[in-house]
């Protein structure tokens, strides 16, 4: 198995049947984390650069410890304390960066975009980390790697997409790949935070959360910027989490086999009640186990199907 | 000195002229029009057989960047980029550095237009000082150095007690306020238009309605002062509603077009190219077909490039940080011989009257005219002449074009100002 594409920038790109050859090679490399020694040779001599431009704990670690598992070089770079403080444009580093002959570099950015403008310029391959309120794809597999463990298939579930849907990434990118794998998508929030036209995307969107997660095999969660007061879409976190929170009580009407997810990290009492991140019915610390396991198998598909 | 240009089709709608003739010009003026015009001895021929002869074209709303910004664009450079694109004139925007506020800076202006220009510089002055919004620019000194119009064009004056000053204060003057409608606050600096494109991309929209409020705002500005509003750059389907039914009730409100927002949506932001990143963003396809037939009907009166050129770096990174505008003096005219007349959505004396008599009358310029004793001002068309845009080739000092890679048939083949030929 191999992948002709030289990037990653979207699930807007990619087909079900490219979705379902990572999943599965996902699946795979899933397993390489229950080793002791867990080190295959799958990369060795490869080189990924993290060119990180928005602090990131989670998945700067997730696609390091990816890369490693799988014995490439990874190499961080983070905008703060390097030359891009200094006013080196993006197109620059990168090309600087292009120099050193890495075979993928991994971005995030603040800017929707900025990895198609690297993928244009960099004969590397380049995988989208995030980029502004665009896509965030690995995210996207990851969210649907869990599910389809915990559900069996993907085909013909309901998932409830609840919050900041306007400037969420991992949002766009969970529609359009929850879409192409034949998952019915309801996105709910206040109108405010729900994007223009969105139901064009194919999703069908609810003002009401009780409405929205009634029937939903999933509740996927979003994170709310704190600073969304400011832009005047919310009035307040208070009134936000009162109207918008996840908690036990709410859950009580849903299936019982309703799974909780969250792209983290976690506002606990402002989206999410305490007891129900916690609750049996979360999976969030399955996603980021599966996070590892879907970057090695897009690392994989991306540098290592290539002959040098 | 005195040149006959013979025997091309003589497109003049001002004065009612469609047909096969001759153009004589004599000291700079055209002299005469008609069919085999006899000439002495010694006048210089143009051949214009198969070519369109139409009196020289008008591009009210151009950034030359001179003073300040000569790293994007110059006096000299644009002025050539006008003339190889089929432009006669330009009327250039106040928001240069220092800003265009005050007689000095206009009499800069056209000091080097005489010097370095190839075709006629009409400046446009600043509503308020340094484009602040906040103190009305020096305009009656402005008007008598020779500022034709008056705009803060690239910001909108957002003070509408200020803005209604600022329209009666110019009433003395004759001189149209130019808005560039744009509600700051609806807008908030999203990079393009609100829709299901934005949505996909996840860069943030500025809905229409953030134009929409603004010329609806300056509508009745107008109507209570009775200044002539010129509406730049119209781009909703909102705003042209407005305009049309302002129009109706006789308030004085003309408006004016740019190519791209006859010929693209926001659909080419897609590609995430700096170069289809401007104000006002690219609409829908809906907004483009009311902008295009408003201007078939002349509820928009002229077409006008907002020639905005950029240094590369400003117009190569990330979309949402990139700078605003694109060049249009050099693609222009071949476009919309190519896009609109060509497949007949435009004829071409109604594009020629947009482009010549219209600006002319709005600015109450002399030219737009081949009527004799007028300004021997000239734009020759060819109309098989096949092109591809190259944006090295450009005189502009600016490459920022979403067009690059274009190709059509049809494009400015001579130019001439004063009786002079400029290009080719």
């Amino acid at each position: 198995m191999g992948w002709k594409r030289k990037d990653l920038l979207g699930m807007q790109d990619l087909d079900a049947t490219e979705i379902t050859d990572v999943l599965d090679t996902a699946a795979s490399m899933k397993e390489i984390a229950t080793r002791e020694i867990k080190k295959v040779p799958t990369l060795r001599g490869k080189t990924v650069v993290n060119l990180f431009y928005e602090s990131s704990t989670r998945t700067r670690t997730s696609f390091e410890i990816a890369g490693k598992w799988l014995s490439a070089d990874v190499i961080n770079f983070s905008a703060s304390g390097s030359s891009a403080e200094k006013g080196e444009s993006l197109l620059d580093t990168a090309r600087n960066i292009e120099a050193m002959s890495p075979d993928v570099v991994v971005v995030r950015h603040r800017a929707s975009g900025a990895p198609a403008l690297l993928a244009r310029h960099l004969r590397c391959g380049v995988i989208n980390a995030g980029d502004g309120a665009h896509e965030h794809p690995t995210q996207a597999l990851l969210d649907l790697m869990t599910i389809r463990e915990k559900k069996g298939h993907l085909e013909g579930l309901n998932v409830t997409i609840v919050g900041d849907v306007a400037h969420s990434r991992v949002a766009r990118s969970d529609i359009f790949g929850m879409r192409k794998m034949g998952i019915t998508v309801t996105v709910a929030g206040p109108p405010t935070l729900i994007p223009a036209q969105c139901q064009e995307l194919g999703v069908k969107v609810s003002h009401r959360l009780e409405e929205a997660i009634a029937h939903a095999d999933v509740i996927m969660m979003l994170r709310l910027q704190h600073e969304r007061m400011q832009g005047g879409f919310i009035p307040s976190i208070r009134e936000y989490s009162r109207v918008w929170g996840l908690s036990l009580a709410r859950l009580a009407p849903c299936r019982p086999d309703v799974l909780i997810m969250h792209p983290g990290p976690v506002n606990r009492g402002v989206e999410l009640a305490p007891e129900v991140a916690d609750s049996r019915y979360s999976v969030i610390l399955e996603q980021v186990s599966n996070g590892v396991a879907v970057r090695m198998a897009v690392l994989y598909l991306l540098a290592g199907s290539k002959k040098a | 000195m005195s040149l006959i240009i013979r025997n091309g089709r003589v497109v003049d709608p001002s004065s009612g002229i469609d047909a096969q003739q001759d153009v004589w010009i004599a000291d700079g003026r055209i002299h005469k029009v008609g069919k085999a015009l006899k000439v002495p001895a010694g006048v210089e021929v143009i051949d214009a057989a198969s070519k369109v002869v139409c009196p020289g074209f008008i591009d009210m709303h151009v950034h030359l960047r001179e003073p300040g910004f000569e790293y994007k664009e110059t006096i000299a450079s644009g002025t050539r980029a006008a003339a190889a694109g089929g432009f006669t004139a330009v009327a250039c925007m106040a928001n240069t550095f220092p800003v265009n506020d005050n007689r000095a800076v206009t009499d800069y202006i056209l000091a080097r237009a005489k010097v370095e220009g190839v075709v006629r510089v009409y400046p446009i002055g600043a509503v308020t000082r340094n484009l602040e919004g906040k103190q009305l620019a020096e305009m009656a000194e402005q008007a008598e150095a020779g500022c034709v119009a008056f705009s803060d064009d690239g910001q909108c004056v957002m003070n509408a007690e200020l803005y209604r000053r600022a329209m009666e204060y110019a009433l003395p003057f004759g001189t149209p306020v130019i808005s560039h409608a744009e509600d700051c606050h609806l807008a908030h600096d999203a990079p393009m238009h609100e829709g299901i494109v934005s949505t996909e991309l996840g860069l943030s929209g500025q809905p229409g309605a953030a134009e929409d409020v603004m010329v609806a705002r300056d509508i009745i500005l107008a109507e209570l002062t009775g200044a002539h509003l010129h509406i730049a750059h119209i781009s909703t389907a909102g705003a042209v509603r407005l305009v049309r039914d302002a129009r109706a009730r006789g308030v004085r409100v003309t408006a004016e077009v740019t190519p791209h927002h006859l010929l693209l949506t926001d659909d080419a932001v897609r590609s995430y190219d700096p170069n289809v990143k401007m104000a006002p963003p690219l609409r829908t396809k809906r907004d483009v077909e009311a902008c295009l037939e408003a201007l078939v009907d002349g509820t928009i009166d002229c077409v006008a490039t907002d020639h905005a050129p950029h240094a590369l770096a400003e117009k190569e990174g990330e979309f949402a940080e990139a700078a605003n505008g694109i060049v249009g003096l050099e693609t222009a005219v071949p476009l919309l011989l190519d896009r609109l007349v060509r497949p007949g959505v435009l004829d071409l004396p109604t594009l020629v009257t947009r482009l010549s008599a219209a600006p002319a009358r709005l600015l109450g310029l002399p030219g737009g005219t081949l009527a004799p004793g007028a300004g021997a001002d000239v734009t020759i068309l060819d109309l098989e002449q096949p092109w591809s845009v190259n944006p090295a080739a450009f005189q502009s000092r600016g490459r920022n074009t979403p067009f690059a890679g274009f190709t059509g048939t049809g494009a400015p083949w001579m130019t001439l100002v004063g009786g002079v030929k400029v290009t080719p």
